[in-house]
């Protein structure tokens, strides 16, 4: 996909911001792109300003614990939860998110689960699966799970989304999203409607999950080898269409 | 490996991108490592700047030792097996492990092949000097690549040279007319189907890493602003004065790459590096980056 045919953000006002600390960052701006909502990579406490979303991307969850308490970043995501932005934590992201952690100290705990890291073993385990979740689409959305962790329990206030066997996939809360599995490394761009609709977004587009033209490459228009600095200021935000218009989303 | 197994594996990579990945040989070093933010553990029973100093035949570290490992942490673990030694290959894979890193850091048991890397469902990286080699691994089934470096020394400038290499094949090809994709691909012993897609893509299409030599965070930023998608760090951290301190230092300049501010911060007060080696006065038959092709 060529930065011409990216298609222009539908919703007015605010953006959605990755965690650009460690893990697929490029992989979820690709996929908010294609849904024509504004998106840009968050990795210091001026980024938050005029954000209406936070995913916290997959990675290695111990590593993302220790730079977001080195710097500070974890004070400003509670403060900026309690402002009204929502969250959306994939595989490693939903460890941060969890109130309770199996075995081990909470990180952000930010929503009422209980969360095993590394639930099914070593990356041999890791498996790609398909379910149906009627109130995201109306066809069955591909799943990939990679050394995930996963959801034993949820609280009060928490819905779950998609149970599986002995585990809970996906859950949400009013303003947080938690997902063990990683939509944004499938063609489907249901979760990541779902999720800019929490966010105040109206994205179009039809509902069916499968984005045709996604391909598993596809975040690497984010991360070419250029003769400029592919790295240089700002890359993504460049790359990525935004609408500069601040009003603040519906719903917060 | 089927190609889901093998886009699996490649996508792991993709979770570890802008982190480090850290040499460990014993359970200790491998809670520091994971306690100071490492993405990933690489077992292995003595570090390449070891290797270098001990001599000898490298082999496959002790499974026993790594199974410790695997037990301790709960980040991924890796461990090196000689390149084309495919036993070892298949040893690693029974202990359930992460990653196996074909690594030219031990002694090659094979001088003709590589391991077939699509026979196992367990992901490989390989190391690569050139676009033609990174490539060539990929045809094999390698899910991600590195820079080979000059592992052990502690001198970051053999990493530079492979990484600028590929950037620069990869920016000819892009560069070149669709024709002449056939004599370029010839000419670098590039799997002709391969080159097309780099060609198309701008870039490698796995994930990237830098590995030999990196000892400081400054050496970590400068292999991520060349473009690799993290580094790996072998001797650099273990062999330092302070451990803990600079894997911390280390993941920090990695994950702001681009902010010299907080490189800047990251970068004071480490004590010792490791011990360095000039490239040239190692004798060449002791250089690991010629082993393999």
């Amino acid at each position: 996909m060529s930065r011409a045919e990216l298609k222009p953000p539908i919703a007015a006002g605010g953006m959605i911001g990755v965690l650009d600390l460690q893990g697929d960052v490029c992989e979820h701006l690709d996929h908010l792109g294609r849904l024509g909502v504004a998106a840009r990579p968050v990795k210091q406490a001026e980024d938050f300003e005029g954000l209406a979303g936070l995913i916290l991307p997959g990675g290695e969850s111990t590593c993302l614990a220790r730079l977001l308490q080195i710097f500070d970043i974890d004070k400003v995501i509670i403060r900026k939860f309690h402002e009204g932005v929502k969250l959306w934590g994939t595989c490693a992201g939903a460890i941060l998110l969890a109130k309770s952690l199996t075995g081990e100290t909470p990180h952000l705990g930010l929503i009422d689960i209980e969360v095993e890291r590394n639930g099914f073993g070593s990356q041999l385990d890791s498996f790609a699966s398909e379910a149906s979740i009627p109130k995201l689409s109306q066809t069955p959305i591909p799943l990939t799970f990679i050394r995930a962790p996963k959801i034993l329990s949820v609280g009060e206030g928490v819905d779950v989304l998609l149970r599986m066997g002995d585990f809970i996939a996906a859950a949400e809360s009013p303003g947080v999203l938690v997902t063990i599995f990683h939509p944004e490394l499938t063609p489907s761009l249901a979760f990541h409607r779902y999720f800019a609709r929490k966010c105040g977004f109206r994205p179009g587009g039809e509902e069916t999950a499968i984005d045709p033209s996604w391909d598993k490459t596809s975040w690497m228009r984010l991360a070419r080898i250029t003769p400029m600095d592919r790295r240089s200021a700002e890359p993504l935000a460049k790359v990525l269409p935004q609408e500069m218009d601040h009003e603040t989303p519906e719903g917060i | 490996m089927d190609a889901k197994r093998y886009e699996l594996n490649v996508q792991l990579a993709q979770m570890l991108k802008g982190g480090v990945i850290m040499d460990v040989t014993n359970v200790e070093q491998a809670k520091i490592a994971e306690e100071a933010g490492a993405v990933a553990v690489m077992a292995l029973e003595r570090v390449p700047a070891d290797i270098r100093k001990d001599g000898g035949v490298a082999r496959m570290s002790d499974p026993a030792m790594i199974a410790a490992i695997k037990k301790a942490v709960s980040i991924p673990v890796m461990a090196k097996v000689r390149i084309g030694h495919f036993v070892e290959a298949q040893i690693i894979e029974a202990l359930k492990i992460d990653y196996i890193d074909e690594s030219e850091v031990l002694t090659p048991a094979d001088e003709e092949c590589h391991i077939d890397k699509t026979k196992f469902a367990i992901p490989f990286v390989c190391g690569a000097r050139n676009l033609g080699e990174a490539l060539r691994r990929i045809a094999e089934g390698a899910a991600m690549i590195r820079t080979k470096g000059e592992a052990g020394t502690g001198n970051v400038v053999e990493a530079v040279r492979h990484m600028r290499t590929m950037n620069r094949e990869i920016r000819q090809l892009v560069a070149m007319p669709v024709e002449e994709v056939t004599g370029f691909a010839k000419a670098n012993g590039i799997p002709y189907e391969l080159a097309l897609k780099v060609r198309e893509l701008g870039r490698l299409p796995v994930v990237n890493f830098a590995a030999g030599g990196i000892a400081t965070p400054a050496d970590a930023a400068l292999m991520m602003q060349l473009g690799c998608d993290g580094v790996f760090v072998g001797s650099g951290i273990f062999k330092s004065a302070t451990p803990a301190v600079r894997a911390r230092a280390i993941v920090k300049a990695t994950a702001y790459f681009n902010d010299p501010a907080k490189i800047l911060e990251a970068s004071m007060g480490l004590g010792e590096a490791m011990p360095g080696l000039e490239i040239s006065a190692i004798p060449k038959e002791q250089l690991l980056a010629g082993r393999g092709w």
